[in-house]
């Protein structure tokens, strides 16, 4: 906002900043940053079936995808503190990212090939996350399969924590673990959207 | 609790905060192309010094103490480098363009006194308060409400005579 102070209502004028011109330079800065190394976190949202998307890059791959009910806001500022304050909306880096998903929910990809950048995950949890794709489309397993193949049988619990956490939500499948019983469990984007990626997979 | 928690906003969110504030100000200081190309190299150059900047500063200041510099650097090499005008520009007309009004009103701002502009620029149209304004500008908040308050004196007496001569 400017100044207004009484008698200064003529420089109103000289405020105008228009939209358009605006934007252009905002991309412009995108590819600047991204040109002379500075663009540590990229970013955009594509609109899918279980919502609209977060999607952060770093130069190394992808590094976060996040539903609507993490907020989006808090996830980046998330990504502040832990990759990078180097952030901007710089839709090119995630445009390979945003066509697979795109082809995902449109039933014609069943893995994706991108560079991930797993950097969010440590230790347990990150073993978890490599045993999660390892689950095939359209296929589940349960929280204890999935414990007992990541060498910790007993750690059931924390495969869920795992799964909760998951930096990559979609692209690697914690939708694809269920509990034992044949319930769906929970899910990090809610178990609506658990569900509809699981019928996804299951009608193609 | 880990001390590197201190939250850090995301840069795109200082371009928000900040970026139209700063645009108005390169706009009122230097010609369109100049301005803009100011804005682009201002705001890369915070984005790679941004992860040191200290979390108690006024980001607003210091994005435009940048701009500042920029521009002064743009003014001194225009200075080295005179270039010869074939004729002299015409004044834009300043009557029956409504899409451009003010031209006037910019022109004059270019050219106020630099700490009169400065003072102008910054306090009115980038809403830097005027103590930040003096540092800024290298002189006192009083010097620096004083520079303003003569910068508008002085633009207000332009803007209402080019306005009465656009009314004949």
């Amino acid at each position: 906002m400017m100044t207004t102070e009484p008698g200064t209502g003529f420089l109103a004028s000289l405020a105008a900043v228009d939209d358009q011109a605006f934007s252009g330079l905002r991309a412009r800065l995108a590819d600047e940053a991204a040109r002379e190394g500075l663009l540590d976190v990229a970013y955009r949202t594509i609109d899918t079936p279980v919502g609209e998307l977060l999607l952060a890059a770093t130069e190394r791959g992808l590094v976060r995808v996040a539903y609507p009910a993490e907020n989006h806001d808090a996830v980046l500022s998330a990504l502040a503190g832990r990759v990078s304050p180097r952030i901007l909306h710089a839709p090119a880096r995630l445009d390979a990212a945003a066509r697979e998903l795109d082809e995902y929910f449109a039933r014609t990809r069943h893995s994706f090939g991108l560079n991930l950048d797993l950097q969010l995950a440590r230790g347990f949890r990150l073993a978890v996350l490599e045993h999660l794709t390892e689950i095939g489309y359209g296929k589940t397993a349960s929280y204890a399969a999935v414990a007992a193949a990541s060498g910790s049988p007993a750690a059931v619990r924390a495969v869920g924590t795992a799964c909760a956490r998951n930096p990559l939500p979609v692209v690697i499948p914690c939708h694809r673990v269920v509990r034992s019983d044949g319930s769906i469990g929970n899910y990090v984007g809610g178990t609506d959207a658990k569900q509809v990626l699981l019928d996804l997979e299951a009608a193609a | 609790m880990r001390l590197h928690d201190v939250t850090v906003k995301p840069f795109e969110q200082i371009v928000d905060e900040h970026g139209p504030a700063v645009l108005r100000a390169c706009r009122a200081m230097l010609a369109p192309a100049d301005a803009d190309d100011t804005w682009s190299e201002t705001f890369l150059a915070a984005l790679r010094a941004y992860p040191r900047l200290r979390p108690d500063s006024n980001v607003r200041a210091w994005l435009l103490t940048i701009a500042h510099r920029k521009a002064i650097d743009l003014h001194r090499a225009a200075a080295r480098a005179p270039v010869p005008a074939a004729a002299v520009p015409e004044r834009p007309a300043t009557y029956g363009i409504p899409a451009e009004p003010d031209t006037a009103l910019r022109d004059a701002v270019r050219t106020l006194p630099p700490k009169q502009r400065g003072a102008v620029v910054y306090h009115y149209l980038a809403d830097l308060p005027y103590h930040e304004v003096g540092k800024l500008l290298g002189t006192s908040e009083a010097a620096a409400r004083r520079s303003a308050a003569d910068g508008i004196a002085a633009l207000r007496t332009i803007y209402q005579a080019d306005h009465q001569e656009a009314a004949r």
